[in-house]
C-alpha cells in the first residue's frame, strides 16, 4: 500500500515554443501513513508534482503504481483513483457552492454514487474531523470566516474518504493563529486516522513541527528528501535556492559558532529551548 | 487546456508594425478585409496573399505562433467549406450518395476557405502587434464623433480594456476550479446534455463569486487611484500620427489600388475566375 | 498637525439577513484615535477580523467614518470637494496583485494613477520612469502584468501609487497572497520608498518579521488598538501578543521560553545577534 514515483518527467506545453520541463525525472516512495511537507519556492513544481498523485496531470514519461497498480493502465479506473487520492487545492473556499456547508461536503461523496444516507454520514464525519461546530452546518458557506471555509473545503475532500491527502498550502492567506489552528487539526487528523498526509507548503517553519519527513522540490527536481533534521542541516544550500531553514536553525548555529556547545539539530523553538538551557547549565558548572 | 487559446493575444515584440498608430491598423485591417470581397479572380487573392505576408514578416511575429492560435476555428472553417461544397448548385462534378460536388461549389468552396484564413490572419495581425490598451484607444479616438449621439465612448472603450486584461486571468482561474472540482469526483466530460448543463454549475457558482469580487476589488483600485471617468484625463500614451503612419496609409491605398485593379481584371485567358463561370 | 489624523474614528455597518431585515450592527472600528509624523514608518498588526483593514480604507476616502473625523494633511476624507486631493495624498496597495493593475502592460498600468490627475504627457513618462526604478521594475516596463511573479506584480501596484507622488502609502496586508521570497521583495521596496523617498508609510500586515524596521506599531482587536509602541516595546508582551491571536519572530520567542526556564535575559529580543549577546557569548 503506497504510491511510487518512477522516473516521471512532465513538459508543460509540449511540443510549443513555450515548452518548459515542469517535472524533471522524479522518483519517490511514499509509504502508508506518513506525514510529508513538500517545500519548494513557487515555480519549484510542488504543485504540478501533487496533480500527478491523482491523475489530474498525466506524466510526459514515467510511471506513478499507486497500491502496486500502474495508474496509467488503460482499463485503470481514475475516478476511484480521485477519491482514494484527495487533493485540497490553494484556496480551496474558491470553489464552494452550495447553499449550505453540509450540502457542499455532500459533493464529493455524491459523486461518488454513495447512497444518501452513507453520503449524509461521510459528511457529518468529515466536518466533525475539521473541527467545524455543529452550529455552523446550515449555514451558507459564503457567511463564514475565512479559516472555517477552508475547514470546510478541506470536509469537502475528506468526505470522499480518501486514503491519501494532499493538501496544497492549506495556511495561505490566514493569520498566525488561524495558521496554527489549521496545522494542529491537519495533525490530530493524521494521528487519528494514521492517513497518509502531504503537505505542499513554502514555509520551513510551518512544517519542520508537524511532519516526519520534508521533501524539497527546486527546478522540478527533488533537491533534498530526509527527516526535517537531515534537511535543515543543508540550511545554507537551502538558502541558495530562496528558501530558509527555520530562524531556529540559524540561531542555533550562531550560539555554536560563538563557543556555546549546543546540538544545531533542533528544529523547533522548544528543542532549542532545551538545549541551550543544558548548555549554559553545562558552562556554568 | 483552455490556455491553448492564443488567437489574437499581443505578443511581446520590437516590429515597425507595433510601433504603428493603432487607428492606422484598425483602419488597414477594415479595408484590407472588405477588398478581399472585391477580387474576382485568383490575381487579386495573390495580391492580398503578398500584401499579408510582407505584413507578417515585418511584424515579427512568428508565423507559427498565428497558426497555432488558429487551430481553435479550424472547425469553423472546415464547417464553412463544407456547406458550400456540397450545397451549391451548378455543373456536376461527383455524385456521392445523395449529395452531389459541382464546379461551382468546388471553387466557391475555396474563395471562402481563402478568404476566412485571411480575413483571421489579418484581424489577428492587428491584435498580435496592438496592445489592447492601445487598441481601445485607437478605438475610442476613432468613435469619438459618436459622443454627440450620446454613446459613452470612454467608457465602453475602458471597459473593454479591462475586460482583455481579465480574460487570461479568468481562464487560469476557470482551469483550477474545474480541476478542484473534478479532484472532488465531478464529471464534466459524460451524460446527457441536461446532466451535464447541471454539472457546470459547481464551476460557474465560484466562477461568478471570484470574477463579482475582482471586479469589486478591481473598482476600488481605480477609484484609489483617482479614477472619475474620461473627463479631464491625459493620456500616457497619446494618439499622434507620425511620418510611418502616413506611410503605412499609403502602403495600404497603393495595396488596394493594385490588388482590386488586377482583381477585377477579366481575364482572357481561364485563370480561375469564380466570376466568370457560366 | 500630522500626515494622518483620526480622532475617534468609528465604522459601523449593519448585517442583514436574507430577506434584508436587520439582524444587528457590527463595529468594525471602535472609537480610534491616533496621530501619524511625516515621513514615519508604521505598522498596523491584528489578527483577521480586528478591523485593521477598514482603518485603512478610511485613510484613503473609500470608506468614511460613521462617527469621529479622521483628517489626511489636514483634509477631512468626508469634505467631498477634497476627495481627489486626499486619495492622492494617501495612496493605496491592497492584498491581491491579480485585482489591482489596470493596466495590459506594466509602463502603463503605472501610468493610470497620473493619467487620471490629468498629468501631461511628458510629465507622465518621467513619473513612470521613477517610479518604476523606485521599485527595481524599471527593466520590466514592457511585460504584461500576467508574466510576472505575485512580488514583482505588488511592486508595480507600489510604483503605480508612487506615481502619484503621494505623501503617504498605505498598504493593505501587500504579502499576504505572496511567497517568502515575494515577501523580502515587497518589504525591501516599501523600506526604500520610506528611507530614500521620504513617504509616509502605514503597513498592514500580520507576519510580525515585517514589523522589526517599523518606528510605531499600531496592534488592532475588536476594532481597537490593543497595544502601541516600538517594535521592541510590542514584542516584549509575548504572552499578550498570542492572546490576539498573533505570533512573534521564532528569536523573540526562544529568548522568552529561556527566561521562563530562569535564564536573566532582557525582554523584546528581536535578532539573533541580540540573543547571542544577551547570552554574554
Amino acid at each position: 500500500m503506497s504510491i511510487i514515483l518512477d522516473h516521471v518527467s512532465y513538459i508543460y506545453e509540449k511540443d510549443t515554443p513555450l515548452a518548459m520541463k515542469a517535472l524533471d525525472d522524479i522518483c519517490l516512495v511514499i509509504p502508508d501513513g506518513q506525514f510529508i511537507g513538500i517545500i519548494g519556492h513557487t515555480g519549484s513544481g510542488k504543485s504540478t508534482l501533487m496533480q500527478h498523485l491523482n491523475g489530474l496531470i498525466r506524466a510526459t514519461s514515467g510511471s506513478i503504481y499507486f497500491n502496486g497498480e500502474d495508474i496509467y493502465d488503460t482499463d485503470y479506473d481514475r475516478k476511484k483513483l480521485r477519491s482514494k487520492v484527495g487533493l485540497v487545492f490553494q484556496y480551496p473556499e474558491h470553489q464552494l457552492f452550495e447553499i449550505d456547508v453540509f450540502k457542499d461536503v455532500c459533493f464529493g461523496p455524491k459523486n461518488l454514487g454513495l447512497e444518501r444516507k452513507e453520503v449524509e454520514l461521510r459528511a457529518y464525519d468529515a466536518l466533525r474531523k475539521v473541527g467545524l461546530p455543529d452550529e455552523l452546518f446550515y449555514q451558507s458557506p459564503f457567511e463564514l470566516s475565512g479559516g472555517q471555509k477552508r475547514r470546510v473545503a478541506i470536509a469537502g475532500v475528506l468526505a470522499m474518504k480518501p486514503e491519501v491527502l494532499i493538501l496544497d498550502e492549506p495556511t495561505a492567506g490566514l493569520d498566525p493563529k488561524g495558521r496554527d489552528e489549521i496545522l494542529k487539526q491537519i495533525k490530530k487528523l493524521q494521528a487519528e486516522t494514521g492517513m497518509t498526509i502531504l503537505l505542499v507548503s513554502h514555509s520551513m517553519e510551518d512544517v519542520a513541527e508537524y511532519v516526519d519527513r520534508i521533501i524539497v522540490m527546486n527546478k522540478g527536481s527533488i533537491l533534498y528528501d530526509d527527516v526535517p533534521k537531515e534537511v535543515f542541516r543543508h540550511y545554507k544550500e537551502l538558502e541558495e535556492v530562496g528558501l530558509a531553514a527555520p530562524q531556529v536553525t540559524y540561531i542555533m548555529h550562531a550560539l555554536r559558532a560563538k563557543g556555546l556547545l549546543v546540538d544545531a539539530d533542533a528544529t523547533t523553538v522548544e528543542e532549542a529551548a532545551e538545549q541551550i538551557m543544558q548548555a549554559v547549565r553545562g558552562r556554568h558548572a | 487546456m483552455l490556455r491553448d487559446i492564443t488567437l489574437g493575444q499581443y505578443y511581446q515584440t520590437e516590429s515597425c508594425i507595433h510601433r504603428l498608430d493603432p487607428r492606422v491598423k484598425l483602419g488597414g485591417t477594415i479595408l484590407f478585409i472588405l477588398s478581399l470581397f472585391f477580387f474576382q479572380n485568383a490575381l487579386g487573392y495573390a495580391v492580398a496573399v503578398l500584401f499579408l505576408g510582407i505584413v507578417i514578416r515585418l511584424s515579427h511575429v512568428p508565423f507559427k505562433y498565428m497558426v497555432r492560435g488558429m487551430k481553435s476555428i479550424l472547425f469553423l472553417l472546415l464547417l464553412t467549406v463544407v456547406f458550400n461544397l456540397f450545397l451549391t448548385q451548378g455543373t456536376p462534378l461527383v455524385t456521392i450518395w445523395k449529395l452531389t460536388v459541382t464546379w461551382e461549389g468546388v471553387e466557391l468552396a475555396l474563395t471562402m476557405a481563402v478568404r476566412l484564413t485571411m480575413l483571421i490572419i489579418g484581424s489577428s495581425i492587428m491584435t498580435l502587434t496592438t496592445t489592447p490598451n492601445n487598441l481601445t484607444d485607437g478605438m475610442e479616438k476613432m468613435m469619438r464623433p459618436l459622443k454627440i449621439f450620446k454613446i459613452p465612448v470612454h467608457e465602453v472603450a475602458m471597459m473593454m480594456s479591462i475586460a482583455l486584461r481579465f480574460i487570461p486571468i479568468l481562464l487560469e482561474e476557470t482551469d483550477k476550479i474545474m480541476k478542484a472540482q473534478i479532484a472532488r469526483g465531478a464529471d464534466f466530460e459524460s451524460g446527457s446534455l441536461i446532466k451535464r448543463a447541471k454539472a457546470l454549475v459547481p464551476l460557474l457558482v465560484p466562477l461568478f463569486i471570484s470574477a463579482f469580487r475582482r471586479a469589486n476589488d478591481l473598482a476600488m483600485a481605480m477609484e484609489s487611484r483617482c479614477y472619475r471617468g474620461g473627463e479631464g484625463r491625459t493620456k500616457m500614451k497619446p494618439l499622434i500620427y507620425k511620418k510611418r503612419d502616413f506611410a503605412a496609409y499609403t502602403c495600404i491605398l497603393v495595396y488596394l489600388v493594385v490588388g482590386i485593379g488586377l482583381g477585377r481584371l477579366v481575364l482572357p485567358f481561364s485563370l480561375w475566375n469564380p466570376g466568370m463561370m457560366p | 498637525m500630522g500626515i494622518v489624523e483620526a480622532k475617534d474614528l468609528t465604522y459601523e455597518y449593519i448585517r442583514r439577513d436574507e430577506e434584508g431585515n436587520v439582524e444587528g450592527i457590527t463595529r468594525a472600528v471602535d472609537e480610534v484615535s491616533f496621530h501619524i509624523q511625516p515621513g514615519e514608518f508604521i505598522a498596523i498588526l491584528g489578527h483577521n477580523g480586528s478591523g485593521k483593514s477598514t482603518l485603512a480604507k478610511h485613510i484613503n476616502a473609500i470608506l468614511y467614518p460613521t462617527e469621529g473625523t479622521i483628517w489626511v494633511d489636514g483634509m477631512d476624507t468626508q469634505d467631498e470637494k477634497q476627495l481627489w486631493n486626499v486619495r492622492q495624498t494617501a495612496g493605496m496597495v491592497f492584498q491581491n496583485p491579480d485585482n489591482q493593475i489596470i493596466g495590459q502592460v506594466v509602463e502603463e498600468d503605472v501610468g493610470f494613477g497620473p493619467e487620471n490627475m490629468g498629468i501631461p504627457t511628458e510629465e507622465i513618462w518621467q513619473r513612470v520612469e521613477e517610479s518604476l526604478r523606485a521599485v527595481g521594475m524599471y527593466q520590466f516596463r514592457k511585460y504584461s502584468p500576467n508574466k510576472l511573479s505575485g512580488g514583482q506584480k505588488q511592486r508595480v501596484s507600489i510604483a503605480g501609487v508612487l506615481a502619484m507622488h503621494p505623501k503617504c502609502i498605505v498598504l493593505d496586508e501587500p504579502t499576504a497572497m505572496l511567497d517568502p521570497n515575494g515577501r523580502k521583495e515587497v518589504i525591501r521596496a516599501v523600506r526604500g520608498l520610506n528611507q530614500v523617498e521620504g513617504v509616509t508609510v502605514i503597513l498592514i500586515t500580520h507576519y510580525m518579521e515585517e514589523i522589526v524596521h517599523a518606528d510605531h506599531v499600531f496592534v488592532m482587536d475588536q476594532g481597537k488598538i490593543a497595544m502601541e509602541g516600538t517594535p521592541r516595546e510590542i514584542f516584549s508582551q509575548v504572552d499578550r501578543l498570542q492572546d490576539l491571536r498573533l505570533d512573534v519572530p521564532q528569536v523573540t520567542l526562544l529568548a522568552y521560553e529561556l527566561q521562563n526556564r530562569g535564564l536573566p535575559l532582557p525582554d523584546g529580543i528581536l535578532t539573533t545577534e541580540e540573543l547571542v549577546q544577551a547570552l554574554g557569548l
